[in-house]
């Protein structure tokens, strides 16, 4: 311990040394006028937000005929009753089919960047038996509420994103209880391949459908149904599932790879 | 100066917030604590995004029992926005966590100055 902090105040002494070598005026200058431009920028904010319309009121511009139209008349052309994932899975269901995407590629680079069989195979999880017996009781319970959470996407607070998330912290419990080779047994990369690439490529098949009736996707040839029952609102059901397994998996994907350089 | 900058106390805090970010973006020297102040800058722009939806009295936008006026609900759009924003958010920070390992496996340092210093001994 002596020892190591010997070296590590000499090497400080060392990088002092260089700095002061080098860099001596040079660093406060660039600290000064850091904060001189950062105190301008949030002057210039504080600026701003002093002229803009008053925090809360109804006649600001924002609350403006886009709203209206979604909150009027979103319950009966989409069939959901939750008006934020109308918006998000049926107007403007392109958006986010692309943050699907972004989320798929992310995990990808992270996947390039990181994969190391070394480190997975040098890392091993020690077994807990407390850990264990309070997993097997806390797991499941997870899984079902995030599944509640993705199903009841459209008739309450949630969707495919939250639920997501909360399958994928089952999902990073269950391995770190149990360790990786038992949840090889049901989760490993062609699973996280297959599931990803299966749900990306559902989403685009389901959503093609409105460049054929002219980017007017609000007509589908699946019924609404009742706005508040759990089957209804055409297609929004299965895009959450969708989106749901996307976020999930990429959540355990960059857990993994970040922990054991794997899936 | 305009005369709204009390009630608007939350955009101002978001201004703030985003300068804090800023600040450690260009002051800190450790790539870590750079991505720290990259998320709180993220974090400054949802919260500016959900002051300007709220209005004051109203409900979220979830329809209770059939009503389906506008006086009733807040605005839906900042919501589906921020959304948009938290998940770009996630994946920039593991792109740039995923960077830091690397880079930290190569040079055994996370200072960004002492990695340039490096490189440019590499280079001679």
């Amino acid at each position: 311990m002596i020892e190591e902090s010997e070296t590590n105040i000499e090497k400080n002494e060392t990088n002092l040394e260089l700095s002061a070598n080098s860099e001596a005026g040079y660093e406060w200058i660039y600290k000064g006028v850091c904060v001189i431009v950062c105190v301008i920028i949030v002057g210039v904010l504080l600026y701003t937000a002093s002229y803009l319309p008053p925090f809360g009121s109804a006649d600001n511009p924002v609350n403006n005929e886009v709203s209206r139209k979604y909150i009027e008349e979103g319950m009966y052309e989409t069939g959901a009753v939750n008006i934020i994932t109308a918006m998000i899975l049926d107007y403007r269901a392109f958006d986010t089919f692309g943050e699907a995407t972004v989320l798929f590629v992310s995990a990808c680079v992270v996947f390039l960047l990181l994969k190391d069989e070394v480190l997975a195979s040098r890392i091993k999880i020690r077994e807990n038996l407390i850990l264990q017996n309070v997993g097997k009781l806390l797991i499941p319970s997870i899984l079902l509420f995030g599944i509640y959470v993705i199903l009841n996407g459209h008739i309450s607070p949630g969707g495919g994103f939250s639920g997501g998330a909360i399958l994928g912290a089952a999902l990073i419990l269950y391995m770190n209880t149990f360790g990786l080779k038992r949840t090889r047994t049901f989760f490993n990369q062609k699973t996280y391949g297959i599931i990803t690439t299966g749900a990306l490529i559902f989403y685009t098949i389901a959503k093609s459908y409105s460049f054929i009736t002219g980017a007017n996707h609000i007509e589908s040839v699946i019924p609404i149904g009742t706005p508040g029952n759990i089957i209804s609102a055409g297609l929004i059901l299965p895009l959450n599932i969708c989106v749901g397994l996307i976020v999930g998996c990429t959540m355990y994907a960059f857990y993994a790879l970040f922990r054991r350089g794997e899936i | 100066m305009g005369q709204n900058i009390w009630i608007n106390y939350m955009v101002g805090a978001a201004a703030f917030l985003f300068g804090i970010g800023f600040t450690m973006l260009l002051l800190h020297r450790n790539l870590l604590k750079k991505i720290v102040g990259f998320n709180i800058m993220d974090t400054a722009v949802y919260l500016l995004l959900a002051t300007q939806g709220y209005v004051s009295g109203r409900k979220a936008p979830i329809i209770v029992d059939g009503v389906t006026s506008m006086d009733a609900y807040i605005n839906p759009v900042p919501g589906g926005l921020v959304l948009t924003g938290i998940v770009v958010s996630v994946s920039l920070s593991a792109i740039l966590l995923a960077l830091t390992v690397r880079l930290y496996q190569k040079y055994h340092t996370l200072d960004m100055d002492e990695i340039a210093r490096q490189c440019k001994k590499e280079g001679d």
